[in-house]
């Protein structure tokens, strides 16, 4: 890797694990994916795909056009705060220095690590496995917004539209992708329970150094 | 059609740049504190009366992208006879038995506003024009969609024959059961926006609107008025049924 940027730094006993603007957008984007769900859960109810609907005390919005005005409000938000986000990751390597390298082999060894109780967590570096789960939610994302396109808009952007299948199809891809994107998240906060000290970073952004880390 | 339900307040809702800031603020600082006691409670506060505001000018926002992303020239895709959606579902603010029943003998098309020939027009009239036909995909404001057949006179020559101001805003319709849209003009003048007389191969039916709908593959189901007994144009909004509800009034697709 060529000169990535300085993360983790030192300060003092502490290390710089998450920058200001990967913070910033982290907290953000939970605030409008939360009402993305919950009022996307609640248009979901009006017609549901498939046999079941989402218990209406987790929904937003009250009715569907309650649940429509916040799901395309909070649309904007989520749309220009991921822009900045993946600026950010593109241009100032961000996504370079913390995603790379990955590679099938790495996540398999991390796998066997894993599943030999010797998970890694280096403060500041993630390992392979979260670099493939972040990395595949970050397509998630853009995948959900797509298909959102798509439902939104299927006369306007129907060649986007026709790729996933016209409409209906369209809203498969959009359900499929809001399911995967519920199962990160709550993967994510599972984890964060079990290893609570990388909660305080993302508020912070820095970490006590910790005895317990690996160092490769 | 004189006992619409309450308009919003349209005074609220273009306030100065200043309010605009104000708000913006207090969107941001209750809203954070919304959406965490909203989704940890599980309590309903969505009624605060800044947070309406801001999704009512928010829904105003994306009228006018949507406006700006409509493209004129841009059909929606026709599909094969095959591909025809039945029994084709009925929806309304009623139940299918409380359909309107208009008598064709008798009906009489009302012209208002901006055009310039406003005398009434009979169904013989309209069933003497040119029709066009289009196998199209109805989508709902639900999420549901269905594929139909529509036949009927291109919107865009009927206004052009009524002598139609065709650089005012909006069109609007009132019709036989009391419900009432509007839409743009860019929108009113599309190709594919067709004043319906036929569905499938048939008269069109009570359910779906007789005498007469209006049918745009470019809106949503609701934007697409049934038994329609009045059309007019003008510069100043005129709301709609489900729309001054809260329901998006640009709604395209």
């Amino acid at each position: 890797m060529t000169e990535p940027e300085p993360l983790p730094s030192a300060r003092g006993d502490k290390i710089r694990v998450h920058p200001l603007v990967v913070r910033i957008t982290h907290w953000v984007n939970v605030f409008a994916i939360l009402i993305m769900i919950a009022s996307g859960w609640r248009i979901y109810n009006a017609s549901p795909l498939f046999d079941f609907k989402f218990p209406a005390e987790l929904t937003l919005g009250g009715w569907l056009a309650g649940a429509l005005q916040w799901h395309f409000a909070a649309m904007w938000l989520l749309v220009l705060n991921g822009l900045v986000y993946l600026s950010y990751g593109i241009f100032f390597r961000h996504f370079k220095s913390s995603f790379l390298p990955l590679t099938p082999r790495l996540v398999g060894q991390e796998l066997g690590r894993a599943l030999r109780g010797r998970i890694s967590h280096e403060l500041g570096v993630y390992n392979a496995v979260q670099r493939a789960a972040y990395i595949g939610v970050i397509c998630v994302a853009i995948v959900l917004v797509l298909s959102g396109l798509a439902i939104w808009k299927p006369v306007q952007f129907q060649e986007l539209a026709l790729l996933m299948g016209d409409y209906e199809g369209a809203r498969l891809v959009h359900f499929i992708a809001m399911a995967l994107l519920v199962t990160f998240v709550l993967v994510h906060v599972v984890m964060v329970a079990l290893v609570p000290r990388t909660f305080l970073p993302m508020l912070t952004g820095y970490a006590k150094r910790h005895p317990h880390g690996e160092e490769s | 059609m004189t006992d619409k339900p309450k308009k919003p307040d349209r005074a609220l809702i273009a306030p100065s740049a200043e309010i605009r800031r104000i708000e913006r603020r207090l969107f941001l600082r209750q809203g954070l504190s919304l959406g965490a006691i909203t989704l940890l409670a599980g309590c309903d506060i969505t009624n605060a009366e800044t947070v309406q505001r801001v999704l009512w000018r928010m829904s105003r926002w994306n009228d006018r992208v949507q406006a700006a992303i409509f493209d004129a020239n841009k059909l929606a895709l026709e599909y094969p006879e095959s591909a025809i959606t039945k029994p084709f579902p009925f929806n309304g603010f009623y139940p299918e038995a409380e359909a309107p029943r208009v008598d064709g003998a008798t009906y009489k098309l009302e012209l208002g506003g901006l055009i310039r020939d406003k005398a009434p027009w009979t169904l013989e009239r309209l069933n003497a024009m040119p029709q066009t036909s289009q196998i199209t995909r109805h989508i709902c404001v639900e999420g549901w969609s269905a594929i139909g057949k529509w036949s009927g006179v291109t919107f865009g020559t009927f206004l052009e024959r009524v002598g139609a101001d065709l650089s005012a805003k909006y069109v609007g319709f009132k019709c036989a059961d009391d419900y009432y849209t509007s839409i743009d003009m860019p929108t009113a003048l599309h190709p594919q926006t067709q004043m319906t007389l036929r569905f499938g191969d048939e008269v069109l039916p009570t359910a779906y609107g007789f005498p007469m709908k209006l049918r745009m593959p470019t809106k949503l189901g609701f934007k697409n008025p049934k038994h329609i007994t009045a059309i007019f144009v003008t510069n100043d909004d005129p709301g709609g049924y489900w729309e001054d509800q809260g329901y998006n009034w640009f709604s395209g697709s």
